[in-house]
């Protein structure tokens, strides 16, 4: 298909403008004027929204295929939430507003969804406050990790350098630890699934400044110990951090900051709703017990007493900023309607569902496929396809088959620490005739891998394109067209 | 004679200097190459030091200097070509020379028929 | 329940195929053992109308009727309404990072088209695929010389947006980054004293370009001196004015930052926001973010796929370039389709307004008793004027007549509290802008 570039043709427009209504004369000085345009393209509007709207359907999404991306937590996004973060009295909202005198009152509505989302948060999963203004997961984390480095630092624990990682752990857990300026050490699992705690004890430590764990972990697991570590990470003078990844596992039925955890993030993109968009834009709030509150970052949304809402930019402690704002304010609205909708018995029956259909998933495709650990999982099973790639086909090669039977593929090749992995996350809001065709599907590719291999190794075939080159794309990198 | 590292860095010493590579094992394990990550001329390392990074699609790998030394030369054909690591990963597809260095060290390395028994071993 | 679609009848048959006999049951053998927590404090559901109407209500709590002479980066501009209906589509914005690259052509196709528009427009060779906002994006740029250099001091003009350089700040604290801040004035980023603190510690010297007051500067000779002491130019841009204005990529800048908001994004009280960052060839490898590439399929086939993947945080882990896993993807997609529909013209079209209305705004303003030039000789659209008293009590004053007057630099620079930014753009009528000067002559 064309780039929006070839459609060009001198002279087309897309948009209007108003006319100029004042003298044209304007203060850029002829030395800084740009020689040539920008070589933007000009395309009426009808080209270019054929063209956008021609490429959108090249796209598998939630709405049109059954998108069961372990850890991405792919989940219905309520078209209420849509409608409601369009509202211009939202979108229109300059976020200089409220730091202008008399400006806070021109911004109440905003500032009021900001602080219940905050509260509701921390209401569910069981801290003392929250701060909105991670702009992504790994963001979130980067926050926790830098509260923590400010406990340490505010108790002149100069010596805890150190943050302690499962093996399992998501890559972006050690990379935001580094910039945050700690070293990190891995801890083991056990043949369960679950932290190795005679690992995790000789590794804690004077340096130890605290663990970072995903729970339910990563394999889609519930650490029946969690609360033994916790206390254990405590007793030797470190924090617990909770990446809260999975928190569509637990939903209603386990609040993290109620079984030992100091800070966690969720990504608000996965379990509470709101759109992944192709990879962003995301949120991820991080919640904190009491011990952290002095470190959040400003600005800080509150009520006062008179029930109005301010911004409070000096508290002495805080890290500072993180993000410009208030967080991804669009994103935050969205999370809020979602969780309005649901109510408290609607976030209760989260969890369970989600976990309800994992396992259906789990027991169904068992026969066909290994699992690294054989146990009741919770929101994902984890499978491994070693079984298919003893006859030559691999986790990559079923993920392609998928794709054919319009499926988009489960998560590949994550946890690092099971082979031929495929993660699989039906989420709650998935009917079981969905599972069951999932199911159906996948089954008759493991049968095909016994009887004609060739035939799921040489998938996709119905797609526009089939599979690409990386390697090329790798060694000789062609990132524009310029 | 070359002389082998656990980490699947190969390493062949000449007069003073010493010429260094990854293993066709590790070239084979990571797949098609796609960047090849150099040292710095000039720059001094110890045993252990990140000589550079060997990059495929899906994988990054550090190469870690088996020897200490000051390099002296780094492989230029690898950054238009990173594939000759593939083809030729204990040949052409070199990664950079030493001096400096202390045959010494040496001792806790493996030999040919010592590195084939080790790779055995991994399977 | 809300979007659960199993039936009690359902829920039954599965517990039956996993052997469970109801919620309690799948729990325990799932080892959750742990209390359930009561959550008394969340209220009850509510239906989607009641939603709306609660939603409405608070919307309705914020002023948008207001006439905004803001920017200090953030800037109210049109958005066609074609950009809307694209990125209202599901298949784009339900859908996840496109690592399954033949069900995701869509996004990828999009992703490149967005990598190339930044490269045409500020002059630069690479794109990433877009980081999370500005700030975070002059975070990265730093980092980023950091790595190349082996350097560890960056130099800051204080003419750089302070809100940007509060981030710098809180994220260089836990790094071993030494952060040195020099003073500006509104013309003129001090380029002496910048060059004059430039030592063979110095990873990069960070500007902005238009600076934070509005002002217009040369850089290219600034530049080469920097080059000279072995130090990277970076600067943070503002992407309209790029319509007029000579790109940083000819001015010898070797990473462009920007905030993309002004291209086809809402202003949203705060985000999502873009994050803008176009590198030169030489860094390409060590740029961190998304990027999108071109190559073929086995059938010979044009295609495109995420790719220098080993940059990032899923294969190298603490060796990642840097922490960050997503992009901005629907708001680059917001761009992409503004930049399409505006095309060549458009955008200098919008350009052109903006520039004229702040020149006629400023004469307008100036023409008022006791309202001061400060600098503004050379400036796109947004410029800085002296008051007689306080800025930010005139601000509020102009607030209650309906006015966003513009931005009082006392907030970060403690120097200028009479000192007023502001901006004006394509939005604003000649009648608007007659109207504010009405308004502050009438408050002053």
């Amino acid at each position: 298909m064309k780039l929006i570039f070839e459609r060009s043709k001198t002279g087309r427009r897309g948009s209007s403008l108003p006319k100029m209504d004042v003298p044209a004369k304007n203060a850029v000085p002829e030395q800084f004027k740009r020689k040539q345009a920008a070589n933007l393209p000009e395309v009426s509007e009808q080209d270019a929204i054929r063209h956008y709207t021609l490429l959108s359907r090249k796209n598998m999404g939630v709405d049109t295929n059954f998108y069961p991306l372990g850890s991405c937590t792919m989940k219905y996004n309520p078209k209420v939430n849509e409608r409601v973060a369009s509202l211009p009295g939202f979108t229109e909202l300059h976020p200089l507003l409220p730091q202008l005198r008399r400006g806070g009152a021109l911004t109440q509505g905003a500032l009021e969804v900001i602080y219940e989302t905050q509260r509701l948060l921390s209401e569910l999963l069981g801290f003392a406050d929250c701060t909105m203004q991670p702009l992504a997961g790994a963001h979130g984390e980067l926050t926790g990790v830098m509260l923590i480095a400010a406990y340490h630092k505010a108790r002149g624990n100069h010596d805890r350098k150190v943050l302690l990682i499962p093996d399992a752990a998501h890559g972006t857990n050690p990379a935001s630890a580094m910039v945050g300026g700690f070293t990190t050490q891995t801890v083991a699992s056990d043949a369960e699934g679950n932290v190795d705690i005679e690992d995790l004890k000789k590794h804690l430590g004077p340096d130890t400044a605290g663990l970072m764990l995903t729970c339910p972990n990563t394999l889609g697991l519930f650490d029946k110990n969690v609360e033994e570590i916790c206390r254990l990470v405590h007793e030797a003078g470190g924090l617990n951090y909770c990446d809260g990844a999975n928190q569509n596992a637990i939903m209603g039925r386990v609040s993290p900051g109620l079984i030992g955890f100091d800070v966690m993030h969720v990504n608000i993109h996965k379990s509470f709703s709101t759109p992944h968009g192709g990879g962003g834009p995301g949120s991820g709030p991080v919640m904190v017990g009491e011990c952290l509150v002095p470190y959040l970052p400003v600005s800080r949304v509150q009520k006062r007493d008179d029930g109005t809402y301010t911004l409070r930019y000096h508290c002495e402690e805080s890290i500072g900023y993180i993000a410009p704002f208030y967080g991804n304010f669009g994103i935050i609205l969205r999370a809020y309607a979602y969780m309005l909708t649901l109510g408290r018995e609607g976030l209760k029956r989260v969890g369970e569902n989600a976990v309800l259909s994992a396992n259906y998933m789990r027991v169904k495709l068992a026969p066909y496929f290994d699992q690294k650990v054989d146990r009741p999982c919770m929101h994902e099973c984890v499978l491994s396809a070693t079984p298919q790639a003893k006859k030559g086909v691999h986790a990559l090669d079923i993920a392609k088959a998928l794709i054919d039977r319009g499926f988009h593929p489960p998560t590949m090749y994550f946890p690092l620490i099971v082979p031929e992995a495929l993660m699989i996350e039906p989420t709650e809001t998935e009917s079981k005739e969905t599972l069951d065709e999932f199911i159906n599907a996948l089954i008759e590719i493991s049968n095909l891998a016994d009887t004609d291999p060739e035939s799921i190794i040489a998938c996709p075939l119905t797609t526009p394109i089939k599979r690409l080159d990386e390697t090329l794309a790798a060694r000789k990198p062609n990132l524009a067209s310029i | 004679m070359k002389y082998y590292s656990e980490a699947h860095e190969w390493i062949k010493v000449e007069d003073d200097e010493a010429i260094i590579g990854i293993s066709e094992y590790a070239a084979e394990e990571l797949g098609d190459i796609t960047y090849v990550e150099l040292p710095i001329e000039e720059d001094d390392v110890v045993v252990g030091d990140t000589l550079g990074v060997i990059e495929s699609v899906k994988a990054a790998s550090d190469v870690y200097s088996p020897i200490g030394g000051t390099i002296t030369e780094v492989n230029a054909d690898l950054e238009e070509n990173p594939g000759l690591v593939n083809e030729s990963a204990e040949g052409n597809g070199w990664i950079c020379k030493l001096n400096n260095i202390d045959v010494s060290e040496l001792d806790g390395l493996m030999t040919p028929d010592a590195y084939v028994k080790y790779l055995k071993s991994l399977a | 329940m809300p979007y659960i679609a199993n039936t009690q009848e359902d829920q039954q048959a599965m517990f039956e195929a996993i052997a469970c006999t109801d919620f309690a049951d799948m729990w325990r053998k799932s080892q959750v053992v742990v209390p359930e927590p009561p959550l008394t404090s969340i209220p009850e559901g509510m239906s989607e109308f009641e939603v709306i109407s609660k939603l409405r209500k608070l919307a309705a709590k914020n002023a948008t009727e207001l006439h905004t002479f803001i920017g200090a980066g953030y800037y109210d501009h049109i958005i066609p309404a074609a950009v809307s209906e694209i990125t209202g589509r599901s298949e784009f914005y339900t859908a996840y990072t496109p690592y399954q690259p033949e069900a995701s052509q869509g996004t990828l196709q999009a992703i490149y088209e967005y990598q190339s528009m930044i490269c045409r427009l500020t002059g630069m060779p690479v794109s990433n695929a877009s980081l999370y906002d500005g700030g975070t994006a002059l975070f990265e740029a730093m980092m980023l010389a950091v790595r190349a250099t082996r350097r560890r001091q960056v130099i800051v003009s204080e003419a750089v947006s302070p809100i940007f350089r509060k981030m710098l700040h809180t994220y260089s604290s836990n790094l071993n980054i030494e952060l040195i801040q020099i003073p500006a004035g509104i013309d003129d980023s001090s380029k002496e004293e910048l060059l004059n603190a430039v030592s063979d510690k110095t990873a990069c010297v960070i500007v902005q370009y238009p600076n934070f007051f509005g002002t217009i500067e040369a850089w290219e000779d600034f530049n080469e001196q920097v080059h000279a002491k072995k130090a990277l130019a970076i600067c943070s841009t503002y992407p309209t004015s790029l319509a007029l204005l000579t790109p940083p990529g000819e001015l010898g800048f070797d990473i462009v930052t920007a905030e993309g908001q002004s291209l086809g994004n809402s202003l949203n009280f705060g985000g999502p926001y873009l994050g803008i960052m176009a590198v030169t060839t030489k860094l390409m490898r060590k740029m961190p973010g998304r990027v999108c590439g071109r190559t073929v399929d086995s059938d010979g086939k044009d295609g495109f796929v995420l790719t220098l993947q080993t940059r990032e945080q899923h294969i190298r882990r603490e060796g990642a370039m840097s922490n960050i896993c997503s992009n901005e993807s629907l708001c680059a997609l917001n761009a992409l389709v503004y930049m399409a529909c505006m095309g060549k013209q458009g955008f200098i079209q919008v350009a052109e307004l903006c520039a004229s209305k702040a020149a006629y705004a400023r004469e307008l303003l100036l023409a008022i008793d006791g309202v001061e030039a400060v600098g503004g000789e050379a400036f796109f659209n947004e410029f800085v004027v002296q008051l007689p008293c306080d800025a930010a009590e005139v601000v509020g004053k102009l607030i209650d007549k309906g006015f966003a007057a513009g931005f009082p630099l006392g907030r970060y620079y403690p120097d200028r509290k009479n000192q007023l930014l502001v901006a004006v753009t394509e939005k604003r009528t000649k009648e608007e802008i007659k109207a504010l000067a009405t308004a502050l002559e009438a408050v002053l």
